[in-house]
């Protein structure tokens, strides 16, 4: 009990106040109660919305991408499973940590790292950092999941060549799309991390191969624990491509090139199908599709022998003697001689005060257009060029696809050059010199074409005169419907030449290996008939070939066509600076041309075998085709 | 003896609506603590252990409603060196989490005496001025003030500034009820102002860093959401998303998938909030304030100064704690730890709140004791 006093009396008055306390309460909790109202009712949706971010990501899940195989069905492009690391940008709480974790733990580039989780983008898309970790890094990163809020291993396919080099200009490669890429339309349905084919057949179908990437939302628990999955859309898979190679043909066209520099093309005259396409040098395309440091770019970018360079559609070379042939036709054609036409050959053509050189410095003598194509000479040619003009001759050999896109389906094709007058006032703002029409008239000078438009156009004299747009892909399986489409060989024009000038010119190129310039292409196997061509380097020649520094020495050139009768194969091989085309190049079409008989030989009759080869090869003589300037 | 206590009206119904309302509130508090907890896959999980703890909450509470408040008020000053004592064990021997130490280690289970301290002082300072009449405005303000200085300094060392807070809340509401004559308010108010920077520096000095990012980043938690105002948005969105009728029982993603992270302990209100929505939070501050007010009864019929001193400082930090508790989880002051009374898990904050009620109601019992 409390002792009655002079303080007691304070008990009344401290009473009194409690009138202070009471409406204090009540003001503060009719704030709160304010407060909860406006966070619960006024803005309760949005925070509802915050909440549901909160717990859902979205996941990409990246579709497979079409198989491609062979004409045979070998499988050339797949897919194999792998693990991909992705960072979910909304989990991660300290970024500098998490780059720093990440670089302990992988070995990755900081600076990389940290460019791919600042790229610009949705920040809701998870961001892929790096593919093909090993099981180990995926272990390691499993390991460390409670470290690392926001970091995800993903199993994805990842694209794999089993053939590694084999056929690697024509396949191309796959990377990320580029930030440049994700500005396009074309790419509009993309991300970033996205798979794209970047190279090849695999940029160009791309559309087709690519497949349509699904997306599947999960929910996650505050340290970015996968909980619930919730599959939004099933990713779908690209297309799978049948091409027109036969890989065989290819890994042979590619043997026979070695370690050379060059191009072989091996077209089917009666459609246009790419039997074999190859340059050398290749590359690997698991490599390159795999993500590449900026040295390891510029390692490959920066090699002289170009690797990316597919020289069979992008090399551009003076197609030299091989260009004779539509020399020859254009002749007939415009009766700028008839076939009996003869004219003196003595080892050399006067123009003006210069002397244009004959490859056969006593000269052939009088000379037939047979004997011409035959011994390859370059004074008849001269004087025909000199008859018909340079327009006449760029409007023939547009006509046999030269300075155009032969059309094949692989990206960035070059066109070469068919000189006009027209051209050097546009390209060099130079007029026509005469001199230069007598030097394009054996295919020297501005002249340049593609190995792919020397197999087009020789393929287009075996087949008569019936031009195909080159085909590279001959089906394409619809991966939804399992439907398998066909795709039509495409006729692209027919020469108009009179009927009785192909045949001529076909008999004459038989002649060339039977007894002219391209004896080394003889097979006991099969009737050949080609032509050779020499792509003139420089004309600073001081000695013997073998004695000219590689780089400097010729580009050897030789088309062909195979069965002479019905032909079923056209080929141009283009060695760079391996000499002459009728020493270097012709036993390589001789070769390829070979293996492709025996290998659609019918299964029974497989007794061919190197022995009956090397009989052709030691009929043929060494000739020389070496054009003079 | 059990007779008189009857026939003395010793249980009345205010009593039973007094300690329905406490119950009432342990129950909203249990459920929420087992909505957050109820899958923690462990012997003995929270809302066990809570359970635990209200029972020997209720034990005390009826020590402390059936004893003599004026012999428990005569016990202030011993109580007061022990507790002072063990807040200096505490920094020394204490179980620290999180960067402070709060806890002393007893077996399984770990006591808080920072939470007891409040208590403490405030029969200790009631006890000051009813015992004597305090006269002046050094025997009304320094004093008491000379009282609270070296438990508010050695709270504040742990560190623990809900604690610390509260410490101060007691203080002043004290203060302000004992009354003090207008030149002594002004006299305190004009130093308070010369003294604020000084205050200020040794205040903002002796923070710990976490503490200060909390209070800076209380100005925009969403300013950096993965970083320190994490807690504070966090737990907006959650009492946010409840919205009018709240997403029901176990239905509270930012508490289940631990999105807001103490939601057994500072943030059950948050969860509450969001499993409830706007309704059930009214329901709930309708509860609290029912106590409160039934409390405000109790001193505004209080026998005694001493008895309405105790009742006013227990009622105040009742009060203080519940509003920065729900303002700040609210966002509407910064984040510091202070657990929502008789809801927020834990022991040494259940049986102290619950001990204080029972302290509060025995103020309102005529003089009839059991002990």
């Amino acid at each position: 009990m409390a002792t009655a006093g002079l303080y007691d009396s304070e008990l009344g008055e401290l009473q009194r106040r409690l009138v202070i306390l009471r409406v204090g309460l009540l003001l503060v909790v009719a704030l709160l109660g304010l407060r909860l109202w406006h966070l619960q009712i006024r803005e309760g949706s949005y925070y509802r919305d915050l909440s549901e971010n909160n717990r859902t990501r979205s996941v990409i899940m990246e579709p497979a991408r079409g198989l491609i195989y062979d004409r045979k069905g070998v499988l050339l492009a797949n897919n194999v499973p792998s693990f991909t690391l992705y960072v979910s940008l909304e989990d991660v709480k300290d970024r500098d940590l998490l780059i720093d974790q990440l670089t302990n733990l992988l070995g990755l580039d900081p600076v990389l790292v940290k460019e791919k989780l600042t790229a610009r983008g949705s920040k809701q898309l998870p961001r892929k950092v790096k593919d093909r970790l090993t099981l180990r890094e995926a272990t390691l990163i499993e390991s460390h999941r409670l470290d690392l809020p926001g970091v995800m291993v993903q199993v994805e396919s990842q694209r794999n060549y089993p053939g590694g080099v084999t056929a690697s200009h024509l396949l191309g490669y796959v990377g990320e799309v580029s930030p440049e890429q994700l500005e396009k339309p074309e790419f509009a349905d993309l991300h970033q991390g996205s798979i794209v084919g970047q190279y090849g057949v695999e940029k160009f179908f791309d559309r087709l191969v690519r497949g349509q990437a699904g997306q599947k939302s999960i929910e996650v628990d505050a340290v970015g624990h996968e909980k619930r999955a919730m599959v939004v859309e099933q990713p779908h898979a690209g297309d799978n491509l049948y091409l027109t190679i036969d890989v065989r043909l290819q890994k042979v066209a590619e043997k026979l090139l070695g370690e050379e520099s060059g191009a072989i093309v091996a077209l089917d005259p009666r459609t246009g199908d790419v039997l074999a396409m190859a340059s050398r040098p290749g590359f690997d395309p698991n490599v390159l599709s795999r993500e590449l440091t900026p040295k390891q770019w510029a390692g490959i970018v920066q090699d002289e022998g170009r690797p990316l360079n597919n020289r069979a559609s992008q090399g551009q070379y003076p197609p030299g003697s091989v260009f004779k042939v539509m020399m020859a036709a254009a002749a007939l054609e415009t009766k700028t001689v008839t076939p009996s036409t003869s004219i003196y050959c003595n080892g050399g053509y006067q123009f003006g005060r210069r002397l244009y050189h004959d490859w056969k410095a006593g000269g052939h003598g009088p000379v037939d257009l047979r004997h011409a194509l035959v011994q390859s000479c370059d004074v008849y040619f001269y004087t025909v060029g000199q008859r018909m003009g340079i327009e006449t001759m760029a409007s023939f050999a547009h006509q046999f696809g030269l300075g155009e896109e032969t059309g094949i389906e692989l990206p960035s094709e070059r066109v070469g050059i068919v000189p006009s007058e027209a051209w050097k006032r546009k390209a060099k703002n130079e007029p026509w010199l005469p001199g230069e029409t007598i030097s394009a008239s054996i295919g020297q000078g501005y002249v340049n074409v593609t190995p792919l438009q020397m197999a087009s156009l020789i393929g287009t004299v075996a087949n008569d005169g019936v031009m195909f747009r080159p085909r590279l892909v001959q089906a394409v399986m619809d991966r939804a419907t399992g439907e398998l489409q066909q795709r039509p060989a495409v006729p692209k024009r027919t020469l108009k030449l009179r009927p009785e000038i192909l045949p001529l010119i076909k008999e004459a190129l038989a002649g060339v290996v039977k007894e002219g310039t391209g004896t080394r292409a003889q097979s006991a196997l099969v009737t050949i008939a080609g032509k050779t061509g020499t792509a003139q380097m420089t004309a600073l020649r001081t000695g013997p070939e073998k004695d000219i520094p590689k780089k400097f020495r010729d580009h050897a050139w030789f088309v062909a066509f195979a069965p002479v009768e019905a032909p079923t194969i056209a080929v141009a091989v283009l060695g760079e600076h391996m000499g002459h085309g009728g020493s270097a190049s012709a036993p390589l079409a001789k070769e390829l041309i070979e293996t492709y008989v025996r290998l659609n030989l019918p299964a029974s009759s497989d007794v061919t075998d190197g022995a009956v080869v090397r009989e052709g090869e030691a009929g043929g003589r060494e000739q020389d085709d070496r054009p003079g300037d | 003896m059990i007779d008189r206590v009857i026939n003395s009206r010793g249980f009345d119904n205010f009593d039973f609506r007094f300690i329905g309302l406490i119950f009432a509130i342990l129950g909203v508090g249990v459920l929420s603590i087992y909505s957050v907890t109820h899958d923690q896959g462990v012997a003995f999980p929270f809302y066990a252990k809570q359970i635990i703890w209200i029972a020997l909450g209720t034990v005390a509470f009826l020590v402390m409603w059936l004893s003599d408040y004026h012999r428990i008020a005569r016990l202030a000053y011993p109580a007061y060196g022990i507790i002072l004592i063990l807040l200096a064990v505490v920094l020394f021997e204490g179980r620290s989490s999180r960067g402070a130490q709060r806890w002393i280690p007893m077996g399984p289970f770990a006591f808080q005496p920072s939470e007891f301290a409040k208590l403490v002082l405030i029969l200790t300072l009631a006890h000051y001025y009813s015992a004597a009449p305090r006269v002046g405005w050094i025997q009304r303000v320094v004093l008491p003030g000379l009282l609270v200085l070296p438990g508010l300094l050695l709270i504040l060392k742990q560190p623990d500034l809900g604690s610390g807070l509260s410490f101060l809340a007691i203080y002043a509401a004290m203060l302000l009820m004992v009354g003090m004559r207008s030149k002594a308010l002004g006299v305190i108010l004009l130093f308070s102002l010369m003294l604020f920077p000084f205050a200020w520096e040794l205040m903002w000095g002796s923070l710990h860093d976490y503490q200060r990012q909390r209070i800076m980043t209380f100005v925009d938690p969403v300013y950096d959401p993965g970083g320190k105002g994490y807690h504070a948005l966090q737990s907006r969105i959650a009492i946010g998303a409840g919205e009018l009728t709240g997403k029901g029982l176990y239905g509270g993603t930012q508490s289940q998938l631990k999105f807001l992270p103490e939601g057994h302990t500072d943030f059950v209100f948050s969860v509450f909030a969001e499993e409830w929505g706007f309704l059930g939070v009214l329901a709930l501050l309708l509860l609290f304030v029912g106590l409160i007010w039934l409390s405000l009864e109790i001193v505004a019929r209080a026998k005694d100064q001493l008895g309405a001193l105790l009742a006013v400082g227990i009622l105040c930090m009742l009060c203080f704690c519940v509003v920065i508790n729900i303002g700040m989880t609210a966002g509407m002051f910064p984040i510091v730890g202070i657990p929502l009374p008789l809801m927020s898990y834990g022991g040494s904050a259940t049986i102290m709140t619950m001990a204080s009620l029972g302290l509060l109601l025995n103020v309102k019992r005529r003089r009839l004791s059991f002990f």
